[in-house]
């Protein structure tokens, strides 16, 4: 199995580092990896990317043109890689900060609120980890168990507060 | 094998440097490299060593130049305005035959171009880039582990034969995280009696230099490097083949062209097409015999690169134009697509 | 007075022109070298310009550098070695124009290097052309009716410069136009180095010097030139000291 897996977003909106944590969950089970990071002048406010593929056989290129899961937290970045997912791809977006709806019936798509739900709880700027969470549970990219052994590599112990709100935040998103 | 762990590749590459026992990094800053940079700046001091942001790529090379020159294994990284920079300092280092490691994370050019990944450098890195008879010898990595192995391997390889040596990489394979174990490789350490670091009792003064007002003897230095490269062109071509058994097409790419090329070789398998791939490991020394062989049982050629052609003229070469090459390219900072590159192979295999 | 050649040169014959002063800052050099007992762990760096074959005078191991870039190249030298003295022996082209960057952040990170700056206003290498030294109205190859300021602008004074540059430690400007500034010459520039051997960091002696040949003057009417013009645009004497200052 392969997933191809995009994040998209603005800068600032965590998406680089979402991505970490799934390629790091997949390290831990011993996968084939590779984690691309759009670079460039677009920090704060820009679009920011990651192509995250996660294999049982070794991986060719990191560049994804046609992923399997995209995850989009804003119109743009949805508009994008709608258009070029896969047949059947799983599609998860923010429906607080995206109003559209989908009109591709071929793929399978997750609206989830993700920002509204880091706001009302407590955990504003984890929206990636909510959307990230809900990946997790519908793609089965990686388990469960895998994802949250992912975080706590990424999020050292020094910052366990920090730790905590990312696992809420995976929680509310799996269990959406 | 170590435990693998996720880096990326300019972060790998660096920790080569150190575990190669380079304790002297001198740079500047320049997108997508300034990883490298950054790594460099939080280890060097926890280490006993010296990272020194430079005031400009030109003082930096220079730096670089006198640490190595004193005999210590020192290096810069830089993307390709930068390189365009240092290549008065590679010039003379190559002269003054001083070993050392040159990084370029390659961005689109020319001029200040852009900063997303190409290869646009493949003549200046692998032709000279200076002025003067030199070469460098080039290696380009395709993946994050080989950022690191092949850094280890360019900082032996520059030693052993006195020659500046090139990581030639782009923005893609910089960027990118893949799993890295950094095994604890036996890295080759190299005496060198040559070093001006003050005689302390030597019977002789060490001179580095490059300058000779006399043509014959200015000549004579220049026949010895070349016999010298002479010896690397045999010994040290390194490459990789992939579905090259009974390739028919065969590819020719390197860095992160290659890893497109693969994702295309699969699905032109899977339509029937008989193609394979020669990745060059060394850009120079060129792997000139692999592909000569290939000559022999491949109907065509195909080059693949980030840029407007430029490999291709080696690819020529070096089959002596027995068989067709074509390109396959795309330049300015896109990469090229699998698709676009088994829209090639399909156009080659029905001509 | 036992007068004997110092072990800091080698036996090469110098090439410099007859009554060209290179001469005398050489040995100035090579005997601070010699008596501060250094000479076996001395890097020098030699820069683009007449002393480009210093590789083959000073007796001691030498890195040839590219045009301006001697500090730099010093640089990696001294943080691979920081127990070996380094020096640099530059002239004003190199120093002041081509290399002006080198210059000044060498002096800012106040590496623990020895400059030796010898400036005579003018390109002799090349041939005499126009210098950043080059005095105002001052006749070259490349200023043939003069230096005109409100052309090429001024020239550049380096150790007033310096002087204003916080990481800097030592800098002095001194003559060789007679033998009372050769010695005080010389004692500069053994502070210089004395100062490298003590780890206190960057030492910039310049040192006014005479190029007869380019200047179309006899070696005589040279030194006195230098004595009148150069001297006054470019006052001798101690720019910057830490040291002293500390002790005020």
């Amino acid at each position: 199995m392969t997933s191809s897996v995009i994040f998209a977003g603005f800068g600032g909106q965590g998406i680089l580092f979402s991505g970490k944590v799934l390629a790091t969950a997949g390290l831990v089970e011993d996968k084939e990896i590779s984690w691309l990071p759009s670079y460039g002048p677009e920090m704060r406010g820009g679009t920011a990317s990651c192509s995250v593929i996660i294999s049982d056989t070794p991986i060719g290129s990191p560049i994804i043109a046609e992923p399997n899961v995209v995850i989009a937290m804003n119109r743009p970045s949805l508009d994008k890689y709608i258009a070029v997912a896969e047949k059947d791809a799983y599609v998860f977006y923010d429906s607080s900060l995206i109003d559209e709806e989908i009109t591709r019936k071929d793929v399978k798509a997750f609206p989830i609120p993700a920002t509204q739900m880091a706001n009302d709880n407590g955990i504003t700027g984890l929206a990636n980890m909510i959307m990230l969470g809900k990946m997790v549970k519908e793609s089965g990219a990686v388990s469960y168990d895998l994802i949250m052994e992912g975080l706590k590599k990424v999020v050292s112990a020094k910052h366990a507060d920090k730790l905590e709100k990312n696992i809420k935040a995976l929680d509310l998103g799996y269990n959406f | 094998m170590a435990e693998k762990i996720l880096m990326k590749g300019n972060e790998a590459l660096a920790e080569a440097a150190i575990t190669a026992g380079c304790r002297h990094y001198f740079g500047y800053p320049i997108t997508p490299q300034t990883e490298v940079a950054a790594y460099m700046a939080k280890r060097m001091p926890k280490i006993g060593g010296t990272f020194l942001q430079a005031e400009s790529e030109v003082a930096a090379i220079n730096m670089v130049l006198g640490a190595a020159a004193a005999g210590v294994r020192s290096m810069t990284s830089s993307s390709s305005p930068g390189i365009s920079l240092k290549s008065e300092g590679i010039s003379y280092m190559a002269g003054c035959e001083v070993p050392a490691l040159i990084v370029n994370v390659e961005r689109g050019g020319p001029g200040l171009g852009g900063i997303q990944p190409s290869q646009s450098d493949y003549f200046q890195a692998t032709k000279g880039g200076g002025h003067g008879d030199y070469h460098l010898i080039v290696l380009a990595p395709a993946s994050v582990q080989e950022m690191y192995s092949l850094t280890i391997k360019g900082f032996e390889l520059a030693d052993n034969y006195r020659v500046p040596t090139m990581i030639l990489t782009d923005g893609t394979i910089g960027q990118m995280m893949e799993p890295v174990s950094l095994d604890a490789v036996e890295v080759k350490q190299f005496d060198k009696p040559w070093a001006a670091c003050g005689q302390r009792g030597r019977d002789h003064r060490n001179i580095i230099n490059s300058l000779s007002l006399s043509p014959e003897e200015l000549e004579q230095w220049n026949l010895n490097r070349y016999a010298r490269y002479k010896v690397i062109e045999e010994k040290e071509q390194m490459y990789e083949e992939y579905m090259m058994d009974d390739a028919e097409i065969c590819i020719v790419a390197f860095g992160i062209a290659a890893r497109v090329s693969k994702n295309a070789i699969v699905e032109a398998r899977k339509k029937g097409l008989k193609v394979g791939m020669i990745r060059p490991i060394t850009l120079w020394p060129f792997p000139t015999k692999a592909l000569k062989a290939a000559a022999e049982k491949c109907k065509a050629f195909i080059s693949v690169e980030l840029s407007m052609g430029q490999m291709i003229d080696d690819v020529k070469l070096a089959i002596d134009c027995k068989k067709p090459v074509y390109l396959c390219n795309r330049t300015g900072g896109v990469i090229v697509s699998s698709n676009e590159v088994v829209a090639k192979i399909e156009e080659v295999s029905k001509m | 007075m036992d007068f004997k050649k110092t072990k800091g040169l080698t036996d090469a014959p110098l090439h410099y022109c007859p009554g060209c002063t290179h001469g005398i800052i050489h040995r100035l050099v090579a005997e601070s070298l010699e008596e501060l007992g250094v000479l076996d762990r001395t890097v020098g760096v030699a820069s683009v310009g007449c002393s480009v074959f210093t590789y083959n005078y000073f007796n001691c191991d030498m890195v040839q550098a590219a045009h301006g870039r001697a500090p730099a190249v010093a640089t990696g030298i001294k943080r691979a070695r920081p127990d070996d003295i380094v020096f640099t022996y530059q002239g004003d082209g190199d120093l002041a124009a081509i290399g002006t960057a080198e210059t000044v952040h060498s002096a800012a990170r106040n590496e623990n290097i020895t400059i030796i700056f010898v400036n005579n206003a003018i390109y002799g290498m090349t041939g005499g052309q126009m210098a950043p030294t080059t005095l105002p109205n001052q006749i070259t190859q490349t200023s043939p009716y003069g230096r005109d300021v409100t052309v090429v602008g001024y020239p550049v004074k380096v150790c007033e410069m310096l002087s204003q540059v916080d990481g800097a430690s030592y800098v002095e400007r001194v003559a060789v136009n007679n033998v009372k500034n050769i010695m005080k010459a010389k004692k500069a520039i053994k502070k210089a180095f004395q100062n490298q051997i003590e780890g206190k960091g960057f030492s910039l002696i310049e040192v006014l010097s005479t190029c007869p040949t380019n200047w179309g003057k006899s070696p005589a009417d040279a030194i006195k030139w230098l004595d009148e013009n150069m001297a006054t645009y470019y006052p001798l004497g101690v720019y910057k000291d830490k040291e002293a200052t500390k002790n005020d």
